[in-house]
């Protein structure tokens, strides 16, 4: 058995609730592991410390986690990260960071980890139109898809101890754009609704935008939309094409199921489908599907919605 | 003159129905195709060299079959192409240390290659390479411009970075703003009698064992509404018996 370490995932320089779930996968892997926080501010890594299944936490403290150089970050994790099995999220970012670790360290990495069967593991190929089960042999980098494993709880206690650490930056940031609208990324959220050619223009898209307001979703666009109407740009599309994704819930509008666009949601733990179309592919996949215009679905959605969260 | 590769990749049409046989993917009667990322790629290498002058070599690592990959983009303005030939699995390490040994030995200044390739959707290729060459790398990129040193977008929590690299560097590329160019007769033409330059490669072992190779678990079958009034049922339900909202 293998010694496992998790590198913290940050969301606005907080530990994020993702990392809940890295120490789950590492307990599957068989161990409790160290719990990595790169951060420049090591009160940071304070919740780590309540996680449970934990042996130990580490706040690596430099400069330059302020912002996300993948040579810096890497080499400033390697040098406080013991060997072992390196444990990261699936984000976009913390993928490359995986991709790094490992190279800097001459072992394989495994990206996308949706199961841990011993030393198995399961990874989605094709963008999830099949699965490859692989077995790892001693150290190696695995990313873990967020909202797989059970998170584990923060009934834990667990001493922080602080390391300074430092990499060489290679690259420049010149200037942080923050996105006009407070709306998340589909990459980032938890609940998403995308619209399709069915939504019949661009500006119908704000219909989207109102439930996504009440959900706190992210909204999303098919291939076929993004590839229809400038209005909508590729940063929305989900799909083989445009990005992965795997919310808790997935609410697709207008949209028929093109395998392309299938295979970037289909992992969604909820899906819905809004089409007027009965036969449409996505229905083969909504757990919850709506047989109706979106003129007819979205208003009544919308005011259950608003009542329920009310 | 900036000494410019591309990393391009041969992968299954996106568009296709992916099938089991046995306990292993048949890609037998699949089209294959450049890996999507990989085009926007290749236009951003195109684009490096006309700002100030340079070579482009495309590099792939599979089977003579990828040749076809690479005379695509020679069509396109590569000026050479070069494929690993190598058939069968090889696991990150084994791929980033031939690649990162052939980039070495051919003295690029820049590499750039598609975000992630469409059958692993991995991503590690890029940064990996990065890493053994001691080169910086900025990933998933979606705006590049050349004026005065190289200047990318990429995004980050809650929008985007505009981060200004210095070479040598690996530049992973997303589709973001990018129109790819298309290949003309001329083009076409030239690169049919193109020489692909094949070199035997050696993997080192494998730390990582394909198991299997199986189709995702179906999914029950789920609940079918008539009309938009069953809206405000599947709001309940997604409170109820999903407990998300």
């Amino acid at each position: 058995m293998s010694d496992t370490i998790v590198i913290a995932e940050l969301s606005k320089g907080k530990v994020s609730p993702t990392t809940n779930e890295l120490v789950t996968a590492a307990n599957e892997l068989g161990s409790n592991p160290t719990v990595i926080v790169p951060c420049s501010d090591s009160s940071a890594a304070n919740d780590a410390s309540n996680i449970s299944g934990v042996t130990k936490v580490i706040a690596a403290k430099s400069d330059v986690f302020a912002n996300y150089d993948a040579a810096a970050w890497a080499e400033a994790i390697d040098s406080v990260a013991p060997a072992g099995i390196v444990i990261t999220s699936a984000s976009a970012q913390s993928k490359d960071l995986a991709a790094r670790i490992a190279a800097r360290r001459s072992i394989s990495v495994v990206q996308d980890v949706i199961a841990i069967n011993g030393t198995t593991l399961s990874t989605p190929i094709y963008s999830g139109k099949a699965i490859q089960n692989v077995a790892i042999s001693g150290d190696a980098v695995i990313s873990v898809r967020a909202n797989v494993f059970t998170p584990s709880d923060n009934s834990g206690s667990t001493d922080v101890q602080v390391i300074d650490t430092t990499g060489n930056v290679s690259t420049a940031v010149k200037e942080l754009v923050q996105r006009a609208s407070q709306r998340l990324d589909v990459s980032e959220a938890n609940i998403i609704i995308s619209g399709g050619r069915g939504m019949g223009t661009p500006a119908n898209f704000s219909h989207l935008e109102e439930i996504a307001d009440k959900l706190g979703a992210a909204v999303g666009a098919s291939r076929a939309a993004v590839d229809t109407w400038d209005e909508i740009p590729h940063s929305m599309q989900v799909g083989q094409t445009g990005k992965t994704v795997n919310p808790n819930l997935y609410i697709a509008v207008g949209i028929s199921g093109a395998i392309q666009h299938l295979a970037g949601m289909r992992s969604s733990k909820y899906i819905v489908a809004i089409n007027k179309d009965a036969d449409a592919p996505i229905f083969q996949h909504a757990d919850y599907g709506i047989v109706a215009t979106w003129e007819e679905a979205l208003p009544v959605l919308s005011s259950s919605l608003s009542s329920l969260l009310a | 003159m900036v000494n410019i590769a591309v990393l391009v990749k041969q992968v299954p049409d996106t568009n296709s129905k992916i099938q089991i046989s046995g306990d292993r993917v048949d890609l037998s009667s699949v089209k294959m195709d450049i890996s999507p990322y990989d085009e926007f790629a290749v236009e951003n290498a195109l684009q490096h060299k006309e700002s100030g002058g340079g070579t482009v070599t495309a590099i792939t690592v599979g089977p003579a079959g990828a040749d076809k990959v690479l005379k695509g983009v020679k069509a396109l303005g590569v000026d050479n192409i070069v494929r690993l030939d190598f058939d069968g699995y090889m696991d990150s390490n084994g791929l980033q240390s031939v690649l990162a040994q052939e980039i070495s030995s051919g003295g690029y200044d820049v590499v750039y290659c598609g975000k992630s390739a469409a059958d692993t959707g991995a991503g590690s290729t890029g940064p990996g390479i990065a890493e053994r060459l001691g080169w910086g790398s900025v990933s998933n990129i979606t705006d590049i411009s050349f004026d005065g040193g190289l200047t990318v977008t990429s995004p980050t929590e809650g929008g985007n970075a505009i981060i200004s690299v210095n070479l040598p560097a690996v530049v992973s590329c997303d589709k973001g703003s990018t129109k790819v160019r298309k290949s003309n007769v001329k083009g076409i033409m030239m690169a049919k009698k193109a020489q692909v330059d094949v070199k035997p490669v050696t993997a080192p072992a494998s730390s990582v064992t394909v198991v299997s190779q199986v189709m995702p678990p179906a999914k029950p079958a789920g609940k079918k509404f008539e009309g938009g009034q069953s809206a405000q049922t599947v709001a309940q339900l997604l409170r109820d018996e999903a407990n998300i909202i």
